[in-house]
């Protein structure tokens, strides 16, 4: 079995899969302390409520988030020793920072909120909640730090065949961070917006504690415009990085095969795999030299070219990133975004114009626009992992030269079996268990571990 | 003190918060099954180590995160050479980590029962896998001359890590009931010190066993200074003491003592391995050390900052968390969160 092949298909599921929960974490943990941070000021019963119920479905979340987080940091060593070895002198100190700031945070103060709530005061149950939310956010910033570093790399100098750091705040301030962390952010606050607004349509539709729910469709709306436009905004800024730092990913992405000036921007580009010749090639012309440059000219390299130069200055070989996930990645993401700025708008203006109850056919499509945000967010991850081939690290060290010598092919096979098995019979149990609380509703979500219902509390076997 | 010296004890201080306190956790995962008869008696029991398991598995990831940070050779050796049994822990930790949250969240019996036998296997994996694999730090194993572990998965079962494995998992075992013997009340904690009764004085023996075995199994004849003999040393006594207090009924003491036998183990195998990492059976040459396996100097001095500003505070919130939910857990059930 090929081991270079299969170590990267493991990468791929376990990450896209560790980050199907992370983008809910980072906006869920900040919904709940705002909600809690309302109840505390207000000492309305409703905030603790929605608090609570809230709350039980990002536990739910966070705990998947979690574990698939450990195997990441498992993986680098185990797949990617060599890789480890060569960049672990600047790669590691900031998963290490991670831990030691951000991960410690999360983890001992989600425990003290959810066990605390009749042993902490009011203002210090808040303010765990508070820290959980700042801790998964801080974590996320050092994780792209990492990551800035893969596709990026700077302050380092090469010493005795391996990368050593030259200075930590180059690699701090690096120029990606800048539009991944705010990207990730805003992700963030449209997966919870979109989470949320799924939910709170389902019961309003049912008639279902409205006195809640409207409140958390309101909150929803307003984050959701929120987040969609910014997320838009930065992933505008982001591009351009990309033609900075990465013109490969921009020119693959865009399936722009030649260099142009002005530079047009596809519409849809398809490709006849056999003999390369398009089929279909809908262009605006000068459309991408507006989005790289703010004006309409400005060069945008293309495939072929960035193909020449690459060989002539790493030598021979195939530095294209697979056009098709690259292009279809993009549009989806996009695509999906422009949505949501829409179904945001309208649950926005529903809201202020109070229409709740006018258009149920925009209630009942809301639980299945919940599957959007994830759709972005996991092409999003596609396009920017999948954009640096053939290079771990940008230029210097290519996924040949990353992947570990002492394991197998059928080491890895195993693991990848065993990883896919486990994760499959997860996410059955975690959507089971999602959707049980949230068409539920918070009555049985409180009830349930809170206060619990007497037959619990004479188990059968006692009885 | 070098600065690579400063590293390794900084490691070891990150593996041994993660045993003595998931040390514990783990423990009580494993005697789930077994001294919880009912669902109300196993909640019981998940709750004690409720609020607290999350945030002691993070020394794990601080400590991976730091072996990859100061020693990235290390790491990268050890992951990729220990690939399968790495890979059976994360399964493990896995099925625990989510079994926390999911059991409670279902009234099924069948559903819960399911994440109980979880908890166990998710507990008992770690607590013989590492172990094993710490064991094979010290006592060899073939690495060659590119730092590259070239044994195979069924090396690493030999009879010096399996004995590691039971006498390491029994102290954990003897660990977990102590914890739960001041955190419960009623039935489970009668049990539990019924338990410790039975376990302690195989602990004992197993401690001894292991230790003189480790002189004679390790390279640490060649390299002998106090501290490798003053740390077994001072292991055995922290059993014996626990004995003297088990016989005094001071539950609590009992446990600061299992506390501080684990403690020592971690301290004896990481005194042995100084100043190796990883020892090499084929080449003494070969071996990893805090030289050969560590980031520049740059990346250490900047590591030493952050930790020496962080590791403090990591401590002084969590050990405020042991002391919001220092109360024993009672089983009435609308006192229980999980």
């Amino acid at each position: 079995m090929d081991v270079l092949l299969l170590a990267r298909l493991q990468f791929a599921i376990t990450i896209i899969y560790h980050f199907f929960f992370v983008p809910l974490t980072l906006g869920l943990s900040l919904v709940v302390a705002i909600l809690e941070t309302i109840y505390v000021s207000t000492g309305k019963e409703n905030y603790k409520r929605l608090t609570k119920f809230w709350g039980k479905l990002l536990l739910i979340n966070f705990a998947m988030g979690v574990v698939t987080g450990i195997v990441q940091e498992f993986q680098f060593g185990m797949s990617w020793s060599e890789y480890s070895r060569f960049v672990g002198d600047i790669f590691g100190a900031p998963l290490a920072i991670e831990a030691l700031v951000a991960f410690f945070l999360e983890s001992t103060f989600l425990g003290v909120w959810v066990f605390g709530w009749d042993k902490l005061s009011k203002g210090l149950h808040l303010t765990s909640m508070w820290l959980v939310a700042i801790g998964s956010n801080i974590s996320a910033i050092w994780i792209l730090i990492a990551n800035a570093f893969m596709q990026h790399p700077v302050g380092y100098t090469i010493t005795d065949g391996r990368a050593e750091l030259t200075n930590f705040a180059q690699v701090i301030f690096n120029l990606p961070i800048f539009s991944h962390y705010p990207h990730v952010f805003s992700a963030g606050l449209v997966t919870v917006a979109f989470f949320m607004l799924g939910i709170s349509a389902y019961h309003i539709l049912r008639q279902n504690e409205i006195d809640l729910f409207k409140p958390s469709f309101r909150l929803a709306a307003i984050i959701g415009v929120i987040g969609t436009v910014m997320v838009g905004v930065i992933g505008h800024t982001q591009g351009q990085e990309i033609n900075q730092t990465q013109p490969m990913k921009l020119a693959s992405l865009e399936a722009l095969f030649d260099t142009e000036n002005p530079a047009s921007l596809s519409i849809i580009t398809i490709k006849n795999p056999f003999n390369d010749s398009l089929i279909l090639d809908l262009r605006i012309p000068g459309a991408l030299s507006f989005m790289e440059y703010n004006r309409f000219t400005g060069e945008v390299k293309g495939i072929n070219q960035l193909q020449a130069q690459y060989e002539q200055q790493y030598g021979p070989g195939d530095y294209v990133p697979p056009p098709v996930i690259l292009y279809w990645s993009f549009r989806a993401m996009v695509g999906a975004g422009l949505l949501m700025i829409l179904i945001s708008l309208v649950a926005l203006f529903i809201d202020l114009r109070n229409l709740y109850g006018k258009y149920p056919w925009f209630f009942k499509l809301l639980p299945w626009a919940i599957a959007l945000p994830y759709l972005a967010n996991t092409t999003g991850w596609i396009l920017t992992e999948v954009g640096r081939f053939p290079w771990v690290v940008y230029g210097v060290v290519d996924l040949q030269a990353g992947v570990s010598k002492a394991v197998t092919g059928g080491m890895l096979l195993t693991s990848l079996i065993g990883f896919i098995l486990v994760y499959g019979l997860l996410i059955s149990a975690t959507v089971y268990l999602m959707l049980k609380f949230a068409k539920a509703g918070p009555a049985v979500a409180l009830e349930v571990s809170e206060e619990f219902t007497p037959s619990l509390v004479n188990p059968p076997e006692a009885q | 003190m070098t600065l690579n010296t400063l590293w390794f004890i900084f490691i070891a201080i990150l593996y041994t918060g993660f045993f003595v306190l998931e040390g514990f956790d783990f423990g009580v995962g494993i005697l789930l099954p077994f001294l919880g008869k009912n669902d109300l008696q196993r909640r019981t029991i998940i709750n004690t180590i409720g609020p607290h398991w999350d945030g002691n598995e993070v020394w794990l990831i601080t400590a991976g995160g730091a072996t990859f940070a100061a020693f990235p050779n290390w790491y990268a050796t050890m992951f990729s050479g220990f690939y399968l049994p790495l890979f059976l822990l994360l399964i493990g930790l896995i099925i625990r980590g989510v079994a926390f949250e999911f059991r409670g969240k279902d009234e099924n019996p069948r559903w819960r029962t399911l994440w109980d036998w979880c908890l166990f296997a998710g507990s008992l994996l770690p607590t013989i896998l590492f172990p094993i694999a710490f064991a094979n730090l010290v006592r060899g194993i073939p690495i060659d001359a590119n730092m590259q572990y070239v044994g195979g998965f069924f090396n690493l079962l030999n009879p010096y890590a399996l004995l590691a494995a039971l006498a390491i998992g029994l102290l954990i075992l003897l660990h977990g009931a102590s914890f739960l013997s001041i955190k419960t009340t009623g039935e489970i904690e009668q049990k539990a010190k019924e338990l410790i009764r039975w376990l302690w004085l195989l602990v004992l023996m197993m401690m001894i066993i292991f230790m003189v075995t480790s002189f004679f199994s390790t390279g640490v004849r060649q390299k002998l200074n106090v501290l490798s003999i003053l740390f077994p040393v001072l292991g055995v006594l922290a059993i014996l003491a626990a004995g003297y207090f088990l016989r005094k009924s001071q539950f609590g003491r009992v446990f600061l003592m299992t506390c501080m036998t684990v403690v020592f183990v971690v301290f004896t195998i990481f005194g042995f391995l100084y100043p190796q990492v990883m020892v090499s059976s084929l080449n003494p040459d070969w071996s990893l050390t805090i030289q050969n396996a560590a980031s520049s100097a740059t990346t250490l001095r900047l590591m030493t900052i952050v930790t020496l500003v962080f590791l403090p505070i990591v401590l002084l919130y969590q050990a405020w968390t042991y002391w919001i939910f220092r109360i024993r857990i009672t089983s009435e059930a609308e006192k229980l969160t999980y």
